[in-house]
């Protein structure tokens, strides 16, 4: 029994100590932010490696998930007589909740795994100690710049999952099912919301952006000097982004249907 | 300005408890070619991580240029860093980046020079090192005598007071070698600078060193002039220079007693 208190002791210290290095890292990255602006060019290519790279993936993946959600929501709306709905419903579920969730999703499992898996070659092949060695500050040239391309790029890719979230669902419920066209455009124009709906949408999308970016380069950072550390940290990219981008997706959402 | 570039002084450093280093002290005059030598573990790459502050001493001092290197701020760190050159023992290029750029590397994030001045530089390097016609090649085309050899037109990019080799001869053919041996005297001479080498290949590293320190149970256990240590009788170098395989270094790992571990 106190062999397993104090275990379970010894494991809650560490996840707490690496709570508080994944802050510092954090606070750093910010402070040491001004070089990734002021060679924004270092920032661009960061942008093209996680943005562009990832947009396959976000398309097709949009394109599935509107003709899908098309599909399900004409077959429980039809049921009450209100299929002309279904574009308010696949607008409002992709730019409240499946755009920022799934794009974030995806980024983690596309551009941190990447990310991760880079940081932690070029620490565990002494490239990040070479730049520190040369009085290059490895925070302001590797760490900054990649941080804020996902800052920037997600919001944007999160944009776009649902612009071709909601064409999917165009395709499916006008020329298949045969939903009015009229209907499905002005019923969606009527009733998704600039403020409510599609600003707190890029809201999420930043603060994903922040969380999955983070995770991703302290999980690089941090990893062992190895190939099975490398491989670790891979890994738990992916699952703590997941886990924190649906529960951040919870808390945000009671935030923002109380304010 | 004192004499000596780089001092040690009665530096003790350890690891999770073990003590690597207990008081040592050693002292590298300008200009000089100097080994520190000793076996696998014995704690000379950490000596040159102290040197260059990645490392904080337990007790002691290390002094670069005169500055206590562990009681500099970041930005100090970072001023005495741009005085010394490094060579990973396995390069350590940047994967991203051409054999061109990442000579170019430490220019560019450095310095305000023109693209075209850092061209010529980086012409030069790559010229000194015999390397000019492969600045186009990406460091996963590269042999390893050649990445080492990038690695050390990168190290002397920006004319370092102080350049210093982690092993820099392990694991190259015979002909690497002796390019590797001959370039470090040769910019040592021609760049007016302070070399530092950690290895264990006693013919290569004796060849160009004017002067050598041994390491051994956290101490330096000898030092001298390559031709003082061929003829030491100390029982640690003889066995040491001459590669013997009975001395006072074991050849085992310390282990519970053989036939009892087989037998029970």
């Amino acid at each position: 029994m106190l062999g397993f208190l104090s275990e379970l002791g010894q494991r809650m210290i560490a996840r707490v100590w690496r709570l508080g290095a994944g802050a510092h890292l954090f606070f750093l990255t910010i402070i040491y932010s001004g070089e990734s602006f002021r060679r924004f060019h270092l920032t661009l290519r960061e942008i093209y490696f996680t943005g562009v790279m990832s947009l396959l993936i976000i398309i097709v993946s949009a394109f599935f998930v509107g003709m899908v959600l098309a599909l399900q929501g004409y077959n429980t709306l039809q049921k009450y007589g209100s299929s002309e709905a279904i574009g308010v419903l696949v607008a409002l579920a992709l730019v409240r909740e499946l755009g920022p969730v799934v794009t974030a999703l995806l980024f983690a499992g596309r551009a941190g795994t990447a990310i991760t898996a880079e940081i932690g070659l070029m620490k565990t092949t002494e490239q990040l100690s070479a730049m520190e060695m040369m009085a290059v500050n490895p925070i302001a040239r590797v760490v900054a710049p990649r941080f804020w391309a996902g800052v920037i790029a997600m919001p944007i890719l999160a944009a776009l999952f649902s612009m071709v979230g909601v064409l999917g669902g165009y395709l499916v419920a006008v020329p298949l099912i045969g939903v009015d066209d009229g209907a499905f455009w002005s019923q969606m124009q009527a009733n998704v919301d600039f403020r409510d709906d599609i600003v707190n949408g890029v809201i999420k999308s930043l603060v994903f952006g922040v969380a999955c970016t983070m995770i991703a380069l302290f999980e690089g950072f941090d990893a062992p000097p190895t190939a099975e550390g490398v491989s670790h940290a891979t890994t738990r990219t992916v699952v703590i982004s997941s886990l924190t981008v649906l529960g951040l997706d919870f808390v945000l959402t009671s935030f923002m249907l109380v304010v | 300005m004192t004499s000596n570039i780089v001092e040690i002084d009665n530096v003790s450093f350890g690891y999770k408890g073990r003590l690597l280093h207990k008081g040592i002290n050693m002292a590298f005059p300008r200009g000089k070619v100097i080994a520190i030598m000793g076996g696998s573990g014995s704690g000379k790459t950490t000596l040159l991580r102290l040197i260059g502050g990645q490392l904080k001493p337990s007790k002691g001092e290390v002094r670069v240029d005169g500055a206590i290197v562990h009681q500099q701020n970041r930005e100090g760190i970072y001023q005495l860093r741009r005085k010394m050159g490094l060579l990973f023992q396995h390069g350590a290029l940047f994967t991203d980046l051409s054999v061109y750029d990442n000579v170019a590397f430490p220019m560019r994030e450095l310095t305000d020079l023109s693209e075209s001045m850092i061209r010529d530089l980086v012409l030069m390097k790559l010229n000194a090192v015999g390397l000019r016609g492969a600045h186009s090649l990406m460091p996963t085309e590269l042999s390893g005598g050649m990445a080492r050899r990038v690695a050390l037109a990168r190290a002397v990019a920006l004319d370092p007071d102080i350049i210093m080799y982690d092993e820099p001869f392990a694991g190259l053919d015979p002909i690497s070698m002796g390019v590797i041996c001959d370039l470090i005297r040769s910019l040592n001479d021609a760049l007016g600078a302070t070399s530092i080498i950690v290895s264990h290949d006693v013919k290569e590293t004796f060849l160009i060193a004017d002067y050598v320190y041994f390491v051994a149970n956290g101490e330096v256990a000898a030092e001298g002039t390559p031709h003082d240590l061929m003829q030491s009788t100390l029982p640690f170098v003889h066995q040491f220079v001459h590669g013997e395989k009975d001395g006072p270094v074991p050849f085992h790992y310390p282990a519970q007693n053989y036939r009892s571990e087989l037998f029970g």
